[in-house]
């Protein structure tokens, strides 16, 4: 293990401090997001909802709305010639209104005013269904059945024998060992419950996209603000009902997603689409904050029951748990994010029998989606509250705990994968309980807390690993194009997108490292998908990591390409052949000096040789990892080919009086495999700490029958610079033979623990049980009543 | 019903027909194409609006157009007017203090604007005169280090942009 030291590699662009390849027209204010889009003859579209839900539409009134001057296309539900359901769960118009983002009828205006009046002027007559709003009510045995596909429990495990609300495609089962055996052999047995509430990815752009006809090639063209620009162009080609070589997307800077603008912006993109087709005009959409938060996925909640025990010496024995997560009324993310979910449902710990059950339900709720970490902050959160509970009954110290049961090489993990890799995971622990003097304060805070009567101090670590990429969910194959041009540029492009966390700038660096030039050379050309092929979603931290490999082998063939041609054209051998900052050189200093004085040749001068040639310029590369062996029936198998690990200490301030809890330092240590790009990594971390405070103290989507209470930014609380506390942040390195450069996640991993950490700090200095996100200020009265 | 703004936005003297009721952001974007203010939530509380009218910051979004009669607005495009970056921006992109960029316009604005008001703040100072901007990307710290650097004068230039 080692700690990331600048300046201390082995690479000339791997490992530096460069900086953001967009970083220049994002400050200047320049940077085209999809709501900056205008066309001439554009129309503004919009979508009609309804307050209630479940319901039947029974009438549609749109004879007020039609009068109004500028209204030009009203479309119903009760229209014969749209598409009404989409290719996945989700509808583009329904009468069936299953949650508050379900769209009755869609409209195309001249004006934002006139669209806004229309929506308002459309009458809407249903009637209102019975329906089924959290987990508990959605189990019951009499709830109403929310979608046909639903089944029950039978012996409290999902089974199509029976008829329910739960989604059969979410269960994931894990069987290891015996936990009966295991409990036997326990001293101490705890059980435990816990629940997690909707939150927002909250990026601070709405949704926004254009449809239109483009005349030059005939296809319809999307534009929008979306994470996966060919699942985006999916519902594009599937609402138009054009071919996919007809239907084209282009990426447009991206202002944030964090998960979130996948199904919504997809849909979205088909009611443009739609409206489209409709008028022959091209269509702009953009989502209200009101509507972002109605229409788009959010982190699922959950609720979760386990149990665990361990014998006295502190070693568990056993686990079992159970998994029950919101899916809302449509779904189309449950079924991957649990597989995740159950494959960490036992933590970071060497358990020798494990069995857990992860399973969705319906309701007539926002539905659940992927937001950074998908699934890990909330399994993550009840799971180290349970080891500090476990700690407690053991009365031996929570970092002991953790100590004695963590993951290290040889370890099998809950789905008995072997970890062959290195594990630096208790390394990281000394140094982050050192830096952050973890057991003086704690000394200091419990002494404090006896004395002190309205303000309480906690302290807390956290344990945590995260599979990296897909693993066994998909597969985590990718493509890459690169092109050079006669004066030396570059231009890279992959099917995976800029979602903010600076994957263009990761790409850049992997091109310039591998052909020896400087990164101002490189351009990052965004999706077109009429113009590079798909390379799955931009999702699970895969962008770097896995995304990455085939830039890396596209980048490194068109560079052998190169050498060859210089070595051929001095008569000498290629690995006497490198270039750096834009220039060969012969590493023996042989030269032919009749070419250069200065022994040297430009990239630039090889690429026009070539171009003029007629040689290759171009290297398009496809990279298909090995794939894993697991068997999803048992849970057992290879899940992710390398893991990532991260410790989190949180310390927290509590004035008990009123409930208000001051997030006072935390410091995190994660294991980026290689560090790609310092800053750009602790820009991660720095935000991963923040969201995740968020996730702690203030997020919850605020729902009252499925309608969200909470539907702006001044009742739903995000921190501010206010919020922010103290920060120290320690990167590591460690050795895989996996992913771009032995680089691992970092997106997902920065913020996935911190919650967990807030509460567990919470949690010391009330010396209770945080069983609920977030420690609003009413859950802390609670807790001390 | 409809009626004539005059007023001088980046230091050129607009006229244009509004909409009486017109939010200043709609005017500035759809009419002037000034797209690099972004709007976000739309109730003043995200600060990706952000521009500086009369010297001082306002939200947008909350603003109405027609009492901007004979106003100094400035935006974000005044900044690089010239071509050349202010040391605020340089500060932004070395110190990563942006990702999605979605906010980062309004986040410079309200940096200068409080540098402006107080050349020399504390780091809770800067907390504070930041916390109008919600950035869901960074975390802030970066964007407060940027905002210390150019407070710091490591940008070799006057950063003024108000008499």
């Amino acid at each position: 293990m080692s700690l990331f030291e600048h300046n201390n590699n082995k690479y000339n662009v791997i490992g530096k401090d460069i900086k953001r390849v967009d970083g220049l027209e994002k400050v200047k204010g320049t940077a085209l997001y999809a709501a900056d889009l205008y066309k001439q003859d554009m129309l503004y579209g919009g979508n009609v909802r309804i307050k209630e839900y479940p319901a039947k539409i029974t009438n549609i009134d749109t004879s007020l709305a039609l009068s109004i001057p500028g209204v030009v296309k009203i479309i119903t539900c009760f229209d014969t010639e749209a598409k009404k359901h989409s290719w996945a769960d989700y509808c583009y118009i329904t009468d069936e209104v299953k949650f508050c983002g379900d769209v009755v009828a869609i409209v195309a205006a001249e004006t934002k005013k006139a669209l806004d009046q229309a929506i308002k002027s459309i009458k809407v007559d249903y009637e209102l269904q019975e329906g089924v709003y959290t987990v508990a009510d959605a189990l019951k045995e009499d709830a109403p059945i929310i979608r046909e596909k639903g089944v029950g429990l039978v012996d409290g495990i999902p089974s199509k024998d029976k008829k329910g609300n739960i989604f059969i495609d979410s269960y994931y089962p894990i069987r290891k060992g015996d936990v009966e055996e295991g409990f036997k052999k326990s001293d101490v047995i705890i059980e435990r419950e816990y629940t997690v509430p909707f939150i927002d990815q909250a990026y601070i752009e709405p949704e926004a996209c254009m449809v239109y006809h483009d005349p030059k090639d005939g296809s319809i063209t999307g534009e929008a603000s979306a994470q996966n620009p060919f699942f985006t162009r999916r519902y594009l080609a599937d609402a138009s009902g054009y071919p996919m070589s007809e239907s084209r997307f282009i990426q447009r800077t991206l202002g944030g997603t964090f998960g979130g603008k996948e199904e919504g912006v997809g849909v979205q993109i088909g009611r443009a689409a739609i409206l489209h087709k409709a008028t022959r005009r091209p269509i702009k959409m953009v989502n209200s904050r009101e509507e972002s938060l109605m229409d788009s996925s959010k982190r699922h909640a959950f609720n979760f029951k386990y149990k665990i025990g361990a014998t006295k010496d502190g070693k568990i024995q056993a686990i079992e748990g159970t998994l029950v997560d919101n899916c809302g009324a449509y779904n189309n993310q449950t079924q991957f994010m649990n597989w995740r979910a159950s494959v960490h449902s036992a933590g970071v710990y060497d358990i020798p029998n494990v069995k857990t059950d992860t399973y969705g339900v319906f309701t007539n709720n926002v539905h659940g989606g992927a937001m950074r970490g998908y699934s890990s902050p909330q399994v993550i959160f009840a799971q180290e509250q349970l080891m500090n509970e476990l700690a407690k009954e053991l009365g031996m110290d929570n970092v002991e705990l953790r100590r004695k049961n963590i993951i290290r090489q040889n370890s099998l993990t809950a789905t008995s994968q072997l970890i062959t890799e290195e594990v630096i995971l208790e390394e990281m622990m000394d140094e982050l309980l050192n830096r952050s003097d973890y057991y003086k304060k704690k000394k200091e805070y419990e002494d404090f807390n006896k004395t002190s009567k309205n303000l309480k101090k906690g302290i807390s670590l956290v344990t945590v690993y995260r599979g990296a990429g897909l693993g066994a969910e998909g597969v985590d194959a990718n493509g890459a194009f690169i092109q050079a041009n006669e004066d030396g540029s570059l231009i890279i492009s992959t099917g995976m997108a800029e979602n903010g966390q600076g994957l263009q700038t990761a790409y850049a660096q992997i091109a310039a490292e591998a052909l020896g030039v400087t990164l101002d050379k490189i351009h990052f050309h965004s999706v077109d998908t009429h113009a590079i092929a798909d390379s799955g979603m931009t999702v699970a931290s895969r962008g770097t990591t896995m995304g990455a490999q085939s830039m890396k082998l596209a980048s490194e063939k068109l560079a052998m390409l190169f050498k060859e041609h210089v070595a051929q054209k001095f008569c000498t051998t290629v690995d006497r052949i490198s270039c750096k900052d834009n220039y060969y050189y012969d590493n023996e200093d042989n030269f032919p000096a009749n070419y250069s004085s200065d022994k040297r040749i430009a990239f630039k001068d090889i690429c026009n040789e070539r171009l003029w040639a007629g040689q290759q310029l171009a290297v398009y590369e496809w990279f298909r990892p090995a794939l894993n062996q697991y068997d999803h029936h048992t849970g057992q198998g290879t899940a992710f080919p390398t893991y990532t690990y991260n410790v989190c200490i949180s310390e927290v301030e509590v004035d008990i009086e009123i409930g208000d809890i001051k997030v006072t330092k935390v410091t995190s240590a994660l294991d980026c495999g290689r560090v790609i790009n310092p800053n750009m990594v602790k820009g991660q971390m720095y935000g991963g700490i923040v969201m995740g405070l968020g996730y702690a103290i203030t997020e919850e989507i605020e729902l009252n029958k499925g309608r969200i209470l909470n539907d702006n930014f001044d009742s739903y609380i995000l921190p501010t610079s206010m919020d922010i506390p103290e920060m120290d942040l320690v990167l590591f390195e460690s050795e895989t033979k996996e992913g771009t450069y032995g680089a691992k996640s970092v997106g997902e991993p920065a913020t996935e623990a911190i919650a967990a950490s807030i509460a567990g700090a919470v949690g010391h200095a009330l010396d209770k049980n945080v069983d609920h996100l977030p420690c609003s200020l009413e859950s802390i009265l609670k807790y001390m009543d | 019903m409809r009626m004539q703004l005059n007023t001088t936005v980046n230091d050129v003297a607009v006229s244009v027909e509004i909409e009486q009721d017109a939010r200043l952001l709609d005017v500035l974007r759809d009419q002037l194409g000034l797209l690099g203010t972004k709007e976000g939530c739309g109730v003043g509380e995200c600060g990706a609006c952000t521009v500086i009218i009369n010297g001082k910051t306002a939200n947008s979004c909350i603003t109405l157009a027609a009492s901007m009669e004979d106003c100094d607005i400035k935006t974000i495009e005044y900044l690089s007017k010239d071509g050349e970056l202010h040391p605020m921006q340089e500060s932004f992109i070395d110190n990563s203090a942006l990702q999605c960029g979605f906010c980062t316009p309004g986040f410079v604005l309200s940096g200068i604007s409080l540098l402006e008001r107080n050349p020399n703040p504390t780091t809770e100072e800067i907390k504070e005169g930041l916390s109008g901007n919600i950035c869901r990307c960074t975390g802030y710290e970066q964007i407060i280090k940027a905002v210390e650097d150019v407070r710091d004068k490591k940008y070799n230039k006057d950063g003024a942009i108000n008499e």
